[in-house]
C-alpha cells in the first residue's frame, strides 16, 4: 500500500509565472519525507503537484514528469481524479466536510468512489480508519455529531482519517499542524509515525524541529529573491540535512540564519 | 494569638456597569440614534401596514353573508367569508408554489454554471443578462405572455392534456388560448428566476476553497465537488432564495392580472380557463369598482396575502434554523 514517487525536472507555473523549476528527486515508500524551506520557496506548491492538485488553481499548470510506479501522473490518458484518490492529503488548517457527522467525514472519499458499501463494512472502516487516526476512542461515542465541533487537533485528524479511510498510497501533508497547539502537534506528530508503516508520507513543514523529529529524509527548498522561481537546494537523510548538509544556505537556514 | 476566626471579609467588587452610550462622544452618538431610528422604522411600517389591514377588513369578516353578497360583486351566494377567501388563497398558492417548483432548478443549474463551471468572461455576461431579466417590469411580462408564450405553450398544453390528462393538474378541457394557471406560472418562474439565481450564486461562490479543495483531494469529480461541498453549504441560502421568489410569485399582479382567465374553484385543472384566481389580481381588477362593504371585503383577502407571505418567510427561517450546527457557519 506505499509506492514510490518520482519526479523528473518539474517546473511549476502560475499563468507566466514560474513558480518552481528544475525539481527532480525521489520519495521513498513508508517513509517519511519532509520539504523545508523559507515561505513562498514554493514547497506546498510543489507538494499540490504530486497529487495534481495544482491544476485546480485557474491558469495554473505543470511542465515535467511525476511517476508514481513509473507510470507519469501527467500522462495523456491519465484522470486527475484517479490520481488523487491515490495520493490523499492533508491540508493545513482542518477541513472536515461541516455539513456532515464524524461518521459521514470518514465515508466521504469511500462514497465518492462510488462503491457500494455494506453498512457493518462501513462500521468497521469508520473504526479502522478512525483507531489509524488515533481519534477512536476521543469520538467513538459521537460518531453522528457534526465533525467541526471537535477541536482543530482532532479535526486534522479527522481528516487524516478521512484521507486514510480510501486506501491511497500515498498522504501528502500541507504544514498540517501549522493551526494546532503543541499537544495536538505531538499527537499528529506520533500518528505520523505509525502511518509511515503502511504509507508514503510527505510532509511540508514550517518548523525544522517537527522535520527533524518525524522525517526520514528531508529536502530543502530555496528562493534566489522575490519573484524568481524556487528550487530544490539539497535533499538528504535527514539527519545529513541537519548535521553537516553540503550547501551553504542549508546549513544557513537549518541553523536559523535565515527563514 | 490574635483570634480571627472569620476569613478575610469578601471584598464586594467594585460594580462598574457602564452603559456603552456613556463612552460614545459627538457624531458616534448620532450615529447610534440614526441607525435605531431606522431599525423601528420597519418595525413602525410593517406595524402600520398590519393595524390597517385589519381595521379595514374587519367590517367584511364581521358582515353576514346576506350584506355580503348584496356589496360584493362575484360574491358567492349563501356562503361564509371564509369560503369566499379559500378559492383566492388556493390559487394564490397553486400560481407561485407551480412557480418556485419550475423556477428553483434552474435557477440553481444557471447559478452553478455561472459559479463553478463557466469561463470567467461568460460567467460575468451571464450574471449581467439575469440581472436584466430582474428589470423588465411586470406588465411587460404579461404583455410578453399574451401575445408570445400563450401562443407558444399552447401546444404543449395540449400534448400534456392528451398524454398525461390522468394527472389531476393536466386534466379538463384546455384552454385554445392558454391563458391559464400554467400560462401563468411559467411566466411568473421566469420573473422569479433573477432573484434566486442571483442569492444563490452569491451563496455557491462563498463556498469555502478549504471544503473544495478537500472534496477535489478524495478524488471528487467537479459535480461530485459540487455535491459535497457547494450544495451541502449553499442549502440555507438556496432555501432564503427561493423563498424570496415565493415571496414576489404571491404578490405578483400585473402579469396575473393580464394573462389569467380567473374562476373561483378550488381547481387543479391548471390547463383549463376560468378556474382560479390570485389574490393580488383579484383586488387590482375589482377595486376600481368596488365601494362601501366591497372594498372591505377586497383589502380582508389583502390581509389573508399578507398572512401567507408572513407565513412563508416564517417557515423558511425554521427551515434554515433547523439544521444550523450542520450548515457550515461555525
Amino acid at each position: 500500500m506505499a509506492q514510490r514517487i518520482d519526479v523528473k525536472d518539474v517546473n511549476i507555473y502560475y499563468g507566466d509565472f514560474r513558480a518552481v523549476e528544475g525539481v527532480s528527486m525521489t520519495v521513498d515508500p513508508k517513509s517519511v519525507t519532509a520539504f523545508i524551506g523559507p515561505s513562498g520557496c514554493g514547497k506546498s506548491t510543489f507538494l499540490r503537484t504530486l497529487n495534481r492538485m495544482h491544476e485546480v488553481i485557474p491558469g495554473a499548470y505543470v511542465e515535467g514528469k511525476v511517476e508514481l510506479e513509473g507510470v507519469d501522473l501527467y500522462g495523456e490518458d491519465v484522470d486527475p481524479v484517479a490520481v488523487r484518490r491515490n495520493i490523499g492529503m492533508v491540508f493545513q488548517r482542518p477541513n472536515p466536510f461541516p455539513t456532515m457527522s464524524i461518521r459521514d467525514n470518514v465515508l466521504a472519499g469511500v462514497k465518492l468512489n462510488n462503491r457500494k458499501i455494506s453498512k457493518s463494512d462501513a462500521e468497521d472502516l469508520v473504526e479502522a480508519s478512525l483507531r489509524g487516526a488515533n481519534l477512536w476512542n476521543e469520538v467513538k461515542d459521537r460518531l453522528d455529531r457534526p465533525g467541526s465541533g471537535l477541536s482543530g487537533g482532532q479535526q486534522q485528524r479527522l481528516c487524516i482519517a478521512r484521507a486514510i479511510a480510501v486506501k491511497p498510497q500515498v498522504v501528502l501533508m500541507d504544514e498540517p499542524c501549522s493551526a494546532l497547539d503543541p499537544i495536538s502537534t505531538l499527537a499528529i506528530e506520533d500518528l505520523i509515525q505509525e502511518l509511515k508503516k503502511d504509507y508514503t508520507i510527505v510532509i511540508v513543514t514550517h518548523n525544522m524541529q517537527q522535520a527533524a523529529r518525524v522525517s526520514d529524509r528531508t529536502a530543502f527548498f530555496n528562493i534566489a529573491g522575490t519573484g524568481k522561481p524556487g528550487r530544490l537546494i539539497e535533499m538528504n537523510d535527514t539527519a545529513t540535512i541537519f548535521s553537516s548538509p553540503a550547501e551553504k544556505a542549508t546549513e544557513d537556514y537549518v541553523s536559523g540564519r535565515f527563514g | 494569638m490574635t483570634t480571627t476566626d472569620s476569613p478575610p471579609a469578601p471584598v464586594a467588587p467594585v460594580r462598574r456597569r457602564r452603559s456603552s452610550g456613556d463612552t460614545e462622544r459627538g457624531f458616534s452618538r448620532t450615529f447610534r440614534w440614526i441607525t435605531t431610528g431606522a431599525g423601528a422604522l420597519i418595525l413602525a411600517t410593517l406595524a402600520a401596514v398590519a393595524l390597517f389591514l385589519i381595521m379595514r377588513a374587519w367590517p367584511a369578516m364581521t358582515a353576514s353573508e346576506a350584506e355580503l353578497a348584496a356589496a360584493v360583486p362575484r360574491y358567492p351566494d349563501d356562503t361564509s367569508f371564509i369560503a369566499y377567501v379559500g378559492p383566492l388563497v388556493f390559487g394564490t398558492l397553486l400560481a407561485a408554489v407551480l412557480a418556485l417548483l419550475l423556477a428553483t432548478p434552474v435557477a440553481m443549474g444557471i447559478a452553478l454554471f455561472i459559479s463553478h463551471y463557466a469561463p470567467r468572461r461568460l460567467a460575468q455576461i451571464l450574471g449581467y443578462l439575469v440581472d436584466l431579466l430582474a428589470a423588465i417590469p411586470s406588465v411587460v411580462y404579461g404583455l410578453w405572455g399574451v401575445a408570445v408564450l400563450a401562443p407558444m405553450l399552447s401546444p404543449v398544453w395540449l400534448w400534456l392534456n392528451e398524454w398525461f390528462g390522468w394527472f389531476p393538474l393536466f386534466a379538463g378541457d384546455v384552454s385554445p388560448t392558454a391563458r391559464t394557471l400554467a400560462t401563468v406560472a411559467v411566466v411568473l418562474a421566469v420573473m422569479i428566476l433573477p432573484i434566486i439565481t442571483a442569492v444563490s450564486r452569491e451563496v455557491f461562490l462563498q463556498t469555502p476553497k478549504l471544503h473544495e479543495e478537500a472534496a477535489l483531494a478524495l478524488g471528487a469529480t467537479r459535480w461530485e465537488m459540487v455535491r459535497t461541498a457547494v450544495l451541502p453549504f449553499g442549502r440555507s441560502g438556496v432555501i432564503s432564495a427561493a423563498m424570496l421568489g415565493l415571496g414576489r410569485a404571491l404578490g405578483e399582479t400585473m402579469a396575473v392580472l393580464m394573462i389569467l382567465s380567473p374562476g373561483f374553484l378550488y381547481s387543479f385543472k391548471i390547463l383549463q380557463a376560468a378556474q382560479q384566481q390570485t389574490i393580488a389580481a383579484y383586488i387590482a381588477l375589482d377595486f376600481p369598482e368596488a365601494s362601501g362593504l366591497a372594498v372591505n371585503a377586497l383589502i380582508a383577502t389583502g390581509l389573508a396575502l399578507f398572512v401567507i407571505t408572513l407565513a412563508v418567510n416564517m417557515a423558511a427561517r425554521a427551515i434554515v434554523a433547523r439544521r444550523k450546527e450542520f450548515s457550515g457557519a461555525n
